[in-house]
């Protein structure tokens, strides 16, 4: 069996589902997941989405010039400036075409679209809808899929690109329900699949963020880019590690340490608690490093407060966040405070795109959380993320559209049946009797990624991070599935991801290394501060003939923002 | 203080390729750290004891939908129910009712989908969008919220007593879908697009007796929008009136 279409889209979050609803009147278009869509990490997405609007009274001058100014600043000057300017500006249509698609967007007293403070932000412009953003956007486009008739293929994973080395043909698929490999041609192939979350230990991420979509991209030859910029939240749950939204801090609430005292004055006095992520999760992390955390038996924490908030404010702004604090720690932050601390919450790098969601493969486009624009640069700013997935989404079916335009595109089945021949082979040497088992290797890589290549890094770590990600690629050539029934297998998926994993780590932790600065997420004690002589420019990771990763670099496009020192 | 206990786990193991072998109750035993859920308890008896198991999940969170299930039957969210709530050692799991079994605890939701298409689940609009924002006020959003908060889990459509009688009726997640869009200010879809659930299959089906009520989550309450729906159709009939 080979299944075609003009355009395949893998991946049913905001960015995947926005694209696929740009192309389907047009052409023939399927879209691919590992989850039905409206179970996506997009669903969890909490705080809102940036776009100036100049709906608040306190913003009423703001202008996408001004947003553009704080992405490019928060991003410390690692952002592509062509591409944030892009994004600004269309924030504003997306914003209101996803209004008109039925999003039910909180609201101030005049109806119009209501907008909340976030961190690293001059103007109160994230809309949101309470704490559910993410929610109601996917919902929204989800939705309008279903109005608009596409053709979806859920519970179906993506386990290989086909690239001839210049041109791509399509991917190799695993029907999850049926257990059968499948390849499938296209035209244009789209990734929409998230960020990396899972490779750390510590994450807010979905269990499914494993980022095996831009493994899958960097081994079929695609170069990733800016892998080493992972963004730390400063507040997530203990224990679980779920996200208690920037909006927290945004409707007003404060982070207090064992002494009940607004450790914030002392390391970013103007924006305190609203400084942007990376500098309060740095902030939180010495707070608990030089003793003044609290102590759980799940580790040490710091409070996030809300309870100054009153109990209508949090009802009406944060009623998720107080179902979560419920469900998952029994605490009532109507009550008392919520217990939190830093961890892996956002993925910077990813496939190597421009600003039109292209890569260095004819035919295969990148958009959203697994695509690297660069719009975020080395942090990206709270309310960004889901902005950029609905621009991106959008724009690639623009682009996708005119390719598709332009001239006869030709398809080589020969080349996918071969594909799908060793996949198979590679499927099936996976069931064996063997002595490592996936979520053995999985904990240790994650672990080494939480521990050593976290918020705070140095050399000796970093290159110990590489010894032990080079063990764990040696311990998967020994890796086992117990199952024989393909069908339904999740052990067996987590087994292919893993290799994945393993390379998006060894990229994350190369890079890292190698970057010899502090930029943003990226804090190196032994180099801490920003260096533009030397290192204002992308990371490139390319796979080498070897395997291993070729490390290059890019020039950062600068408009109109010269670089200055990034101060709160 | 976290202290573990032993804790046993009864999974209803079955697989839709093998119709000949019956469903069973496969047991596995497990140390229990208190505040572990029982997604956590699945994902390590995957994990480390049999990885042939089969479940869905993906938030962990209780955001996205993905994981209910009965447990000691009771319908919830696997990921959001705590192992220690529980006054027994001995936790049993099986699938949702009212699917067929695809393997395991992971069901087929495809007539839930085919529901929820078919009221037609998106806004519907005749006027030109303005610019701008439609207008809606806080209080006209806050009216549909209840509804909008729907993760489309299915934990009331496998909790509903009429589909397990009759499989063809709406369900009411699709109901309450239906109501979401019907209450939107923004929404202007014809009174006739309540035809389609204006019959046995559809809003007059529900026996009202609050299952899907007690199984929600969400707190969504499915019943309040089927009598609303039911409201809004007879007015339509005894007075010709729109349905806002
Ligand atoms: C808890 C949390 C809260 C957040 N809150 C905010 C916020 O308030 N504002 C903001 O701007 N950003 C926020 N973010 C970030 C934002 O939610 C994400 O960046 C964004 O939703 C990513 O969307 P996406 O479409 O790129 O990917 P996702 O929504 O992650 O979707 C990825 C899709 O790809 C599919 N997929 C992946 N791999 C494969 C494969 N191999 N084969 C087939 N399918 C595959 C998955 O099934 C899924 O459908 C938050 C993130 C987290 C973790
Ligand atoms: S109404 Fe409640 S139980 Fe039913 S699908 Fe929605 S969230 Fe789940
Ligand atoms: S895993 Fe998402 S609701 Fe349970």
């Amino acid at each position: 069996m080979m299944l075609y279409h003009d355009v395949l889209i893998v991946g049913g979050g905001l960015a995947g589902l926005r694209a696929a609803v740009g192309l389907c009147d047009k052409y023939d278009v399927g879209l691919l997941s590992k989850v039905y869509p409206i179970r996506s990490h997009s669903i969890a997405a909490q705080g809102g989405i940036n776009a100036a609007l100049a709906n608040n009274p306190n913003g009423k001058d703001d202008t996408w010039e001004k947003h553009t100014f704080d992405t490019v600043k928060g991003s410390d000057y690692l952002a592509d400036q062509d591409a944030a300017e892009l994004m600004c500006q269309e924030a504003i249509k997306v914003v209101y075409e996803m209004e008109h698609w039925g999003c039910p967007f909180s609201r101030f007293p005049d109806g119009s679209i209501a907008q909340r403070p976030f961190g690293g932000a001059g103007y109160p412009r994230t809309c949101f809808s309470t704490d559910l953003t993410g929610h109601v956007l996917l919902n929204t486009l989800y939705e309008r899929s279903v109005f608009k008739g596409v053709k979806v293929y859920p519970e179906w994973f993506v386990i290989a690109l086909v690239n001839d080395g210049g041109q791509c043909h399509g991917v190799i698929a695993f029907d999850l329900k049926n257990g059968e490999i499948v390849p499938i041609r296209a035209k244009a192939t789209l990734f929409a699949t998230g960020g990396y979350g899972r490779v750390y230990f510590y994450s807010t991420n979905a269990l499914i963020n494993t980022g095996s979509g831009i493994g899958i991209a960097y081994k079929a030859g695609v170069p990733i880019k800016d892998m080493e910029f992972v963004q730390f939240h400063p507040t997530a749950l203990i224990g679980t590690n779920i996200l208690m939204t920037e909006a927290c801090r945004g409707e007003g609430g404060y982070l207090t340490n064992k002494d009940g005292e607004r450790f914030m004055k002392r390391y970013v006095p103007n924006a305190m608690e609203l400084a942007p992520r990376d500098i309060v999760s740095r902030s939180i992390q010495t707070e608990i490093d030089e003793g003044r955390g609290l102590e759980h038996p799940l580790g040490k924490y710091i409070n996030l407060d809300l309870r100054h908030l009153g109990a209508e404010k949090i009802l009406a702004r944060l009623p998720g966040i107080r179902n979560i604090c419920l469900d998952f720690i029994g605490i009532d932050p109507i009550l008392e405070p919520i217990p939190i601390m830093p961890c892996q919450h956002y993925s910077m790098g990813g496939i190597d795109t421009n600003e039109r969601c292209e890569t260095d493969v004819k035919g295969f486009y990148g958009a959203g959380e697994c695509a690297c624009v660069s719009v975020h640069g080395a942090n990206r700013l709270g309310g960004n993320s889901l902005l950029e997935t609905i621009v991106f989404g959008k724009l690639a079916s623009f682009a996708i559209d005119e390719y598709l335009q332009n001239g006869e595109i030709k398809t080589d089945e020969g080349l996918l049946m071969s594909r799908k021949e060793e996949m198979e082979k590679k499927i099936h040497g996976l069931i064996r009797e063997g002595k490592e088992k996936p979520y053995t290797i999985l904990a240790d890589l994650s672990k080494t990624m939480s521990s050593l290549v976290g918020i705070f890094r140095k050399k000796e770590e970093l290159a110990q991070a590489l010894k032990n990600i080079e063990a764990a690629k040696e311990r998967y050539r020994h890796v086992h599935v117990s199952s024989p029934k393909l069908h339904m297998n999740h052990e067996l998926l987590n087994a292919v991801e893993l290799e994945y994993m393993l390379d998006v780590a060894h990229t994350i932790a190369l890079g890292a290394h190698l970057r010899e600065e502090s930029r943003g997420a990226h804090f190196r004690r032994d180099f801490n501060a920003r260096n533009d002589t030397d290192w204002l420019k992308h990371t490139i990771a390319k796979i080498g003939k070897d395997g291993e990763p070729v490390i290059s670099s890019k020039k950062v496009m600068i408009t109109k923002y010269q670089p200055m020192e990034r101060k709160y | 203080m976290i202290t573990a206990s032993e804790y046993t786990f009864k999974i209803l193991r079955y697989d839709a390729k093998e119709p000949e072998a019956e469903p069973f109750f496969e047991t596995y035993r497990i140390k229990v750290l208190t505040g572990l859920t029982v997604l956590g308890v699945l994902l390590r008896i995957r994990d480390e004891i049999d990885g042939t198991l089969s479940f869905r999940s993906s938030c962990r969170s209780a955001v996205c939908g993905s994981c209910a299930m009965v447990i000691n039957g009771k319908i919830d969210l696997a990921c959001r129910t705590q192992v220690a709530t529980f006054g027994s050692n001995t936790i049993v799991l099986e699938p949702l009712p009212n699917f067929e079994i695809i393997k395991d605890l992971v069901v087929d939701m495809t007539p839930f989908w085919n529901m929820y298409e078919k009221i037609k689940p998106y806004l519907i609009r005749t006027s030109a969008d303005p610019e701008k924002e439609i207008e809606q006020s806080e209080e006209e959003r806050s009216r549909i919220d209840q509804f909008v908060n729907c993760i489309l889990c299915a934990s009331c459509y496998g909790a509903c007593p009429v589909l397990a009688r009759d499989p063809e009726y709406a369900g009411p997640a699709a109901l309450a879908k239906l109501e979401r869009f019907a209450l939107d200010s923004r929404d202007e879809r014809p009174a006739s697009a309540l035809d389609a659930v204006n019959d046995e299959k559809g809003v007059w089906g529900c026996d009202t007796i609050l299952r899907c009520i007690e199984a929600c989550p969400k707190d969504v309450r499915p019943t309040d929008s089927i009598v609303s729906l039911r409201k809004k159709l007879i007015k339509h009939k005894l007075f010709g009136k729109g349905i806002r």
